[in-house]
């Protein structure tokens, strides 16, 4: 028999006022998210103001950092991140998008079709869903490129790319020495090591974005394309990618963002040392890895600074990201009626 | 003869079939290869296959060096022993390693509770509500924030009031790093299940307690151990936030079954960069054996956040 009475009874006072208490918890915990943004900005910001105070718009300017003197400026700093940055995002984005394409078009299928076409190897029972399979596997494969932790890849970098590529940039330089990219010798750190491996770092980023902006490009407009005698290129170039540029666009960004704050494996690739320079072969210096090689020494009148030039690397990767989430907003919004 | 029309009850002749194709010129629709654009296609399916494959050969090489450089190293020994000091040869990173799950644990503790609770209120609020998106947007940006700037704001917070480097300060910098992996996630895992359901347990006079307790958060189980999953995996690898938070040390976390939590802590990925810039050897190949033990922490982690997420019940 049933008890009526439990079943309908509305609930007890406890139980409200549980209620109340767990909706106000979970509210604060809400709250409490935005004020730690909100927080971390401010802490940064108040901990760098006699720094700002003092040095003003001209550290953004000055090109010299010595602490005996007391002569600070990053301006070499933020060109060493903006030009490693943008070098990787190049490659980063040449290989990224190539590879969000390989994945989306089914290219892989065909490809094993034809290699085991050729092998006279036609398994037909795997036959359909082999393709899937593998682009699982690929798919995998390059996610598994951000699960490395930044240090291993800067150790990687440091003993395999660097004794790699170190001769024949050398012989870049013997050769077409007089073309500013190449105008030093590579003897060890420097911005082309550091590139190399941040370009790597990003490309699970775009790879990952673009694959999904791709995907979610209407079908009818590539039936549309094929029917009218397109080639499976011109296809992709003329409708796919302008369709999905604006999410692709919105990968490279947030992966720009990523690159701009990436600290570790710059910091042991890149050289730290304090100048300007157009040199792929020159070391040079960004204002992650500024702060992860002076912060563990900073005495109390340094770490103002360094924290002024915390405030000024949140600034670039906190506007870079906000415009890269935006542009990825719209995109998607923007896909939606075409289902 | 319209023979595409459905309505039509009789087998359209062959002849039928054959006259609509009059005129057509087949040559005209078979592609030789040697066609420019069948040329330009041909050519650029081959680029984009060499270019994905090349894109994985980094993968391959790093996986190789770590395996060839730092199994030749493995033994029992690393796990067990304290750092060499320069010129020392053996010797291990069981104090690092020690020290990275025990910042990841306290990164964990703070970052697992709020991030959860905060999902909760992103699933259950209306879509119009400000708060929500704002708090949506902030871990968003948290997503994208630098991992030093973590360490700089934990420094400036923790390191600077409290007088030390410590593990505290450590895991709080990571927790930081946590958070937003935690938030996004767990949201999706409980948007994920099925409104029936919800709608089942409020039907039966769940109060909004009862349906998250006892309905929203066991079906969403498996969904947000993957957040957390994943936020681990990422804390375990970070470097930057802990070079000047926790620093490094040379000795056990802590002595005789008592844990000192405000010293400065080793951990695995401070031991590998420190180590990768020596001039010895013996530290070297240390530095090769603890990258592959980090990896191996790190992958671990994952498969779980991915055998995981095979489980969440979806809508």
């Amino acid at each position: 028999m049933i008890d009526k009475n439990v079943i309908s009874q509305s609930p007890t006072r406890l139980q409200r006022t549980a209620d109340i208490i767990f909706r106000f918890i979970c509210n604060t915990s809400a709250w409490l998210t935005l004020l730690l943004v909100v927080f971390i900005i401010f802490k940064i910001a108040v901990t760098a103001f006699p720094a700002v105070k003092h040095y003003g718009t001209g550290f953004l300017t000055g090109t010299t950092w010595d602490s005996q003197t007391g002569e600070h400026g990053i301006l070499p700093e933020i060109w060493g991140t903006l030009f490693t940055s943008l070098l990787a995002i190049l490659a980063g984005t040449i290989f990224g998008v190539s590879a969000a394409i390989f994945l989306s078009e089914g290219f892989l299928g065909q490809f094993i079709f034809s290699i085991l076409e050729t092998c006279k190897l036609e398994i037909r029972p795997l036959w359909n869903k082999l393709p899937e399979r593998c682009e699982d596997v690929l798919k995998n494969l390059i996610e598994l490129l951000a699960a490395i932790p930044s240090v291993v890849y800067g150790l990687w970098g440091l003993f395999v790319v660097i004794p790699l590529i170190r001769p024949a940039c050398n012989w870049l330089n013997m050769k077409l020495g007089w073309i500013p990219f190449f105008s030093t010798t590579l003897s060890g750190p420097g911005v082309l090591p550091a590139v190399i491996v941040l370009s790597i770092m990003i490309l699970p980023t775009i790879t990952a974005i673009s694959r999904d902006a791709l995907a979610a490009v209407p079908p009818k407009l590539r039936m549309a394309a094929y029917g009218m005698g397109a080639t499976r290129w011109e296809t992709i170039l003329a409708v796919i990618l302008p369709v999905a540029a604006r999410g692709i666009v919105g990968a490279v960004i947030l992966a720009f963002g990523r690159a701009l704050g990436e600290t570790m494996a710059l910091a042991m690739l890149v050289g730290n040392a304090n100048r300007i320079s157009v040199s792929l072969f020159s070391p040079a210096n960004t204002l992650a890895a500024l702060l992860a090689n002076n912060f563990p020494e900073a005495g109390p009148s340094e770490v103002s600074v360094l924290m002024y030039a915390a405030l000024v690397l949140l600034a670039i990767t906190l506007v870079v990201n906000i415009i890269g989430s935006l542009i990825l907003q719209k995109a998607s919004a923007g896909m939606e009626g075409g289902r | 003869m319209d023979i595409w029309n459905p309505k039509l009850k009789t087998k359209p002749s062959p002849e039928a079939v054959l006259n609509i194709f009059e005129g057509v010129d087949f040559s005209e629709l078979e592609k030789p290869l040697l066609r420019p654009r069948t040329l330009m296609n041909q050519l650029l399916i081959a680029l984009v296959t060499v270019i994905t494959l090349a894109a994985l050969v980094p993968l391959f090489s790093v996986v190789v060096m770590l395996l060839l450089r730092g199994g030749r190293n493995l033994s029992l020994a690393v796990f067990t022993q304290l750092p060499p000091s320069p010129m020392e040869e053996g010797g291990g990173f069981g104090n690092a390693i020690l020290g990275t799950l025990f910042m990841v644990s306290i990164g964990s503790i703070i970052s697992v509770p709020i991030g959860v609770l905060s999902a909760v209120y992103l699933a259950q609020s209306r879509i119009e509500s400000r708060l929500a998106n704002a708090v949506r947007f902030a871990a968003k940006v948290l997503t994208g924030f630098p991992s030093i700037l973590a360490g700089v704001f934990a420094y400036g917070a923790l390191v600077l009031t409290l007088g030390g480097y410590s593990a505290v300060a450590g895991g709080v910098a990571l927790s930081i790093l946590m958070l937003p992996t935690v938030i996004l996630t767990s949201e999706e895992a409980i948007r994920m299940v099925p409104s029936k359901i919800k709608e089942a347990a409020i039907g039966m006079g769940a109060t909004n307690t009862q349906l998250i307790w006892m309905v929203l958060l066991p079906t969403a189980l498996p969904g947000i151990l993957t957040g957390v999953m994943l936020a681990i995996a990422r804390a375990a690898g970070e470097t930057a936030p802990l070079l000047f938070t926790a620093l490094f040390s040379n000795y056990w976390l802590g002595s005789a079954g008592h844990i000192d939590i405000m010293q400065p802590t080793a951990s695995l990925a401070v031991l590998i960069y420190n180590f990768a810039g020596m001039p010895f050897e013996n530290q070297v190949n240390l530095a090769w054996t603890a990258a592959l033990v980090l990896v191996l922490m790190v992958l671990v982690t994952n498969l779980i956040g991915q055998f995981f997420s095979s489980r969440q019940i979806r809508q």
